[in-house]
């Protein structure tokens, strides 16, 4: 109903229903603070956005390793007893859909590296989840690349280098596209 | 024993002497052996007097399995389309959190035009809506094993509620999403900070955040005080424990829309964002551990579609070679699980009997085979095949496990 409508006059109760109906704004909640939104906003952006100041090492990266996340990964990230963070091959072994025994893990199945720190600072060691420093996750981030061949050992990790690392199995990522209704399946 | 004493006090109410006696006799051995007749007769005894709770029948034991990571719900205990809130299948990444629903905040921000905190109380002032519909996992799958499995073993990561809560949408409009935004991320507060990227376009079409379930609070283990619902998206999507929706550009590639919730396909290819559940099906009754008597048979079960509502439901029961329409309890809701039925005369042959789904876009329900076919045999997540199940000559109901290859 057009504004001149409810001023000529006419249908003016469907017009007053409809305008109380849905108000774009009813004013609830408060305004989040620049503040809280920093604190809060923990997520981190294949691009990079997010990342926080500091930088790590995979030497220190390996003692944290080995202190804080051996017991569930295992010495060298492929033992368990949970997760294998450890590709045991290359992303050119033969392809996941051909090979339903094959292990999926860093260094052949995940597409961006800045997923690795985003998951492990908001997630590991699960016993003690979040109890890490920006360094020690950036240090134990570049641990495990470099435990599955991605970088060198004398690499260093901080916000500008971690976007950059291309992840090898990133180029087989295809999205979605299945569709429903009666074509083949997919 | 702390069982034992529960249900002693429960039974007991103003009764006690007889009451000891029917619970007594319940324990253990009741359901196997039968009570002689004239064990306690309820006419001449008043009951327990109203409670503040109702109860279970304790004839009655219907049980989630639990493993390390989830919990199924028991389909062949149910009847209706509903799930009662106890039985929802659960799963999560690092427990249940204990949320105080009087410091619980949801923040929204990023790409908008009023970056906003709502409490509890301001998501429950919103106009609210409710709504029925599955939530299934969209791991929900068992490889083929062994005949001694039941459909909560094959596919128990699926139930259904009435959920009540705002649209996402209503929320959306009051935070003013700038219309460039085209991806939000979801952010939950158990241990895992659990994190999935979701098309902006969801948000707007049929998104809410819910905070009850069947009638109430929403129970901890669905994600108390309020969580995410995307009706039809596998249930991961659907994030509990909803903290934080943070509008974006893009989506964020966290770990579980990468590492895990993705499945290799044909080619090589690892297939991402997968949103939707497609069209499944299973008969969940008569079905493993039930033992069938020659006659009249109800054949009764479930279908489901992420795209929408059933259209129709198909039986065989000559293991697979002629199909005939089963009967859709209404309502036939959208992307619902629907009850179904059909009656057939068991003659005592053997034979399998199975069930597949057709949902309101024509897709029809693959056989295992098809699905490895179109996807390769590595694949994993979003499988649906339709479930047979084999009756043996004298009335024993077990899964028909086919070859995974
Ligand atoms: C107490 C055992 C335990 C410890 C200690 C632990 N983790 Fe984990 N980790 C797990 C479990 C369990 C999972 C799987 C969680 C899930 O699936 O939700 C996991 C998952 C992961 C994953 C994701 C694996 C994948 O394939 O998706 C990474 C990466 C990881 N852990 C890194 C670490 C790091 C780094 C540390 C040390 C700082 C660590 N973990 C300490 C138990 C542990």
């Amino acid at each position: 109903m057009p504004f001149w409508a409810c001023v000529a006059g006419t249908l003016m109760i469907a017009c007053e229903r409809r305008n109380t109906a849905i108000p774009v704004h009813f004013g609830y909640g408060r305004t989040a603070t620049e503040k809280e939104i920093a604190t809060k906003a923990i997520a981190i952006r294949p691009d990079g956005k997010g990342l926080p100041a500091g930088s790590g090492t995979v030497q220190n990266g390996a003692l944290i390793y080995a202190a804080k996340c051996a017991s569930c990964h295992g010495t060298t990230g492929v033992e368990g007893p949970y997760n294998i963070l450890v590709a045991p091959d290359t992303v050119d072994a033969p392809p996941f859909d051909q090979a339903p025994k094959r292990v999926k893990a860093i260094g052949n199945y995940w597409p961006y590296a800045t997923t690795i720190f985003d998951y492990v600072r908001r997630a590991m060691p699960f016993n003690a989840p979040g109890s890490l420093s920006d360094n020690e996750v950036y240090s134990v981030t570049a641990w495990l690349l470099h435990a599955n061949k991605l970088i060198g050992a004398d690499a260093v990790i901080n916000a500008k280098t971690l976007p950059g690392i291309v992840m090898p199995a990133r180029r087989y990522y295809v999205t979605d596209s299945r569709k429903g209704g009666d074509g083949p399946y997919e | 024993m702390s069982q034992k004493m529960t249900r002693r006090r429960l039974l007991l109410g103003g009764a006690a002497t007889a009451a000891v006696a029917l619970v007594k006799s319940s324990f253990g051995k009741m359901v196997q052996t039968g009570i002689p007749e004239t064990a306690f007769d309820p006419t001449k005894q008043v009951g327990p007097l109203p409670g503040v709770l109702g109860t279970r029948s304790p004839f009655e034991h219907p049980q989630r399995k639990p493993s390390l990571t989830s919990s199924q719900t028991p389909l062949q205990d149910l009847y209706g389309m509903i799930t009662p809130s106890d039985l929802h299948f659960e799963r999560h990444h690092a427990g249940v959190p204990a949320i105080d629903p009087n410091s619980y905040e949801l923040m929204i921000h990023g790409m908008v035009d009023r970056p906003t905190v709502f409490s509890l109380a301001d998501l429950k002032r919103f106009p609210s809506v409710s709504r029925i519909c599955f939530i299934e996992c969209s791991g929900n799958f068992r490889k083929p094993d062994k005949e001694s499995i039941t459909p909560q073993d094959i596919c128990g990561l699926t139930s259904q509620s009435e959920w009540t809560g705002v649209m996402l949408s209503t929320l959306f409009r009051e935070v003013g999403v700038n219309p460039k935004a085209t991806w939000f991320l979801a952010e939950g507060s158990d241990a895992a900070v659990m994190t999935r990227s979701i098309p902006v376009s969801k948000g707007w079409e049929d998104a809410m955040i819910v905070y009850a379930q069947n009638g109430e609070a929403i129970r901890p283990q669905q994600g108390y005080p309020a969580r995410l619902l995307l009706p039809g998206w596998e249930g991961n999507t659907s994030v509990k424990w909803i903290r934080r929706i943070e509008l974006s550009d893009g989506p964020f590639m966290t770990r579980e829309e990468t590492s895990k919730y993705t499945e290799p396909v044909k080619d090589g290819k690892i297939r991402q964002f997968s949103f939707t559940m497609d069209a499944r099906s299973i008969i969940t009754y008569p079905a493993y551990p039930a033992q069938l008597e020659k006659g009249w048979v109800e054949i009764r079960g479930l279908a489901w579609s992420g795209r929408g509502k059933i259209r129709q439901v198909e039986v065989s029961t000559d293991a697979g070679k002629t199909w005939n329409a089963a009967r859709l309890q209404e309502p036939v809701l959208d992307k619902a699980h629907t009850y179904f039925r059909y009656l057939w005369q068991w003659n005592g042959d053997t034979t399998a009997i199975m069930s597949r789904a057709i949902d309101e876009t024509g897709y029809v329900q693959p056989g295992l085979q098809e699905l490895i076919a179109a996807r390769g045999i590595g694949t994993g997540y979003h499988l649906n095949p339709v479930t047979a199940w084999l009756i043996k000559r004298d009335g024993q109901v077990v899964y028909s496990p086919e070859k995974w290859k």
